[in-house]
């Protein structure tokens, strides 16, 4: 079953062609890796899932984008955007202690109950495991946190919201090793109750971590298969060349 | 040819004597103010009504008047000014209507203050009927502190990072609650810098009170905002130049009351945001 489905999707931002004919299904509860170049228009891509491309002035797009069958811009955004959560490339907490961030999307809908905020906040740090980290000092800031933790505690945030898609935009690319390595782990995790896109620079996470592996390239999408045919056997030369780390 | 660090040297001592003369005509002020001014200040001289033509007794109806005019202005000024300011950085796209408003706002901060006064007089007073009151001085001084308050919620709400609010709705939060929780609250600090500036541009002009509310000489105290009212910065005009044989340590006592409350609300005011800075988590 597909969670998503993109029909001749392009984007432009002014004159500016992001994206260009794209065609893809994202299925229920895989990890879709994308890789590609800078400027390849692969956190374009991303963005798009949750409509957050539409911040951007001058925006256009054309084609369509499906959500369980259903056109995204037929649903109320706020409901979109609960349903499919993102972790930005930066951890980027909210200027709010520990507990209010990952409480906060709750919040926004419309949960006050005490009782039902703290069992979120629980469920929701122990999901992104950070849980024993953190348990001691909810109520302290955010801006405590050390980088990895506070890509966390954005994952745990985000998973507050009971999202069914999780949209990943580099989700590393700030983090050391080993911190990585446990944001890895977590998405491997989620993967049995959420479909999560990763967009990423780093080819052999995608490699340790995708089912199936997309590559962008100049707006296009060269190549969409399984991780392991991508980095095995890949058809087209571009996708070949640019995982041996031939260019971008 | 003279030594290039030879240069560097003269170059600097002079900036640095330019920006040393900053220094001089505050401090002569306060001096003056000061040295002129303390003597008067006695219990009496805060807390009685004038006496003898001015030329005896307090100055309490004034200390008074201003407070209310200052507050009444902000009263007024703040939750248009803030809203505008809102509508103007979260909302406003770059239409020809908007640029409008914005050289509006540029240009209001610009008029004169008796500009200001005569306008206050014509709307206020005439027009509707407010007659000489607290509410005509009140609106006239709070049309002047407007632009002050939106330029300066404008410059603290865009100041707060575009990425908490890409944050905040990719939660699914609205637009509105994203302003309400996320970028109200940091750019608090800075709003109050605004309305601080507005109040001591409110409490320390005279012109826009002239005409509108100021009275000449009122020894009891307004009773409701309907009624005339004496300010500080007018009661110092009228005791300097219209009442003859005024003592000149009630002028310079009225001075140092007048300074001295700008100074303090300014005070307050940095208290306060230095309280949000340090709250403040990024």
């Amino acid at each position: 079953m597909d969670k998503f489905k993109i029909e001749q999707l392009n984007i432009w931002f002014g004159k500016i062609h992001a994206l260009r004919d794209i065609n893809l299904s994202i299925y229920n509860n895989e990890i879709l890796s994308i890789i590609g170049p800078a400027n390849s228009g692969k956190t374009t891509f991303l963005r798009m899932l949750n409509r957050l491309n539409e911040l951007e002035p001058y925006f256009r797009m054309s084609g369509r984008v499906l959500i369980d069958g259903r056109e995204i811009q037929t649903i109320d955004l706020e409901v979109l955007r609960r349903k499919v959560g993102i972790i930005f490339a930066l951890p980027l907490p909210l200027p709010l202690s520990i507990y209010d961030n990952v409480a906060y999307g709750p919040r926004m809908h419309g949960i006050r109950q005490k009782s039902r905020l703290d069992e979120i906040v629980e469920r929701s740090l122990k999901q992104a495991y950070i849980w024993e980290e953190v348990k001691d000092r909810l109520f302290s800031s955010a801006f405590k946190l050390s980088g990895g933790q506070q890509q966390r505690l954005c994952i745990a945030r985000t998973l507050a919201t009971d999202p069914e898609v999780i949209l990943f935009d580099e989700p590393c690319s700030g983090l050391d090793p080993i911190s990585t390595a446990k944001v890895e782990e977590t998405m491997l995790n989620l993967k049995k109750n959420y479909t999560i896109v990763l967009v990423t620079n780093n080819v052999k996470q995608a490699a340790r971590v995708g089912d199936r592996t997309a590559f962008f390239l100049s707006g296009e999408l060269i190549e969409l298969d399984t991780t392991d045919k991508i980095f095995t056997a890949p058809k087209d030369k571009r996708t070949d060349g640019y995982i041996r780390g031939k260019f971008g | 040819m003279m030594n290039v660090r030879l240069k560097e040297k003269i170059a600097f001592f002079f900036l640095f004597l330019c920006t040393l003369f900053i220094i001089v005509p505050v401090g002569m002020i306060v001096v003056l103010i000061i040295k002129k001014g303390l003597p008067a200040l006695t219990w009496q001289f805060l807390t009685d009504v004038p006496r003898q033509g001015m030329r005896a007794g307090g100055i309490f109806p004034a200390i008074v008047g201003t407070v209310y005019l200052v507050t009444g202005a902000v009263v007024c000024a703040l939750p248009i000014g803030l809203a505008a300011a809102i509508y103007l950085s979260e909302y406003a796209k770059d239409t020809l209507l908007n640029r409008i408003i914005k050289l509006a706002i540029v240009n209001l901060a610009g008029v004169p203050s008796v500009v200001y006064g005569l306008f206050g007089l014509a709307l206020f007073v005439v027009w509707c009927r407010f007659g000489a009151s607290i509410l005509s001085g009140s609106l006239t001084l709070g049309i002047m502190i407007l632009p002050i308050i939106i330029t300066a919620s404008r410059e603290a709400l865009e100041a707060v990072p575009h990425s908490f609010r890409e944050v905040s709705l990719s939660l699914g939060a609205s637009k509105w609650q994203t302003i309400r929780h996320i970028v109200l609250p940091n750019a608090i600090p800075g709003i109050i810098t605004g309305v601080i500036l507005g109040i001591g541009r409110a409490a320390g002009e005279t012109a826009p009170i002239l005409f509108t509310v100021a009275a000449f000489y009122l020894p009891k105290l307004p009773q409701s905002i309907f009624d005339q009212a004496m300010a500080l910065p007018y009661h110092l005009y009228v005791i300097s130049t219209q009442v003859p044989n005024v003592d000149e340590k009630i002028r310079y006592g009225t001075a140092l009351v007048l300074l001295s409350l700008v100074l303090c609300v300014n005070l307050i005011a940095i208290v306060i945001r230095y309280r949000f800075r340090k709250q403040k988590k990024w």
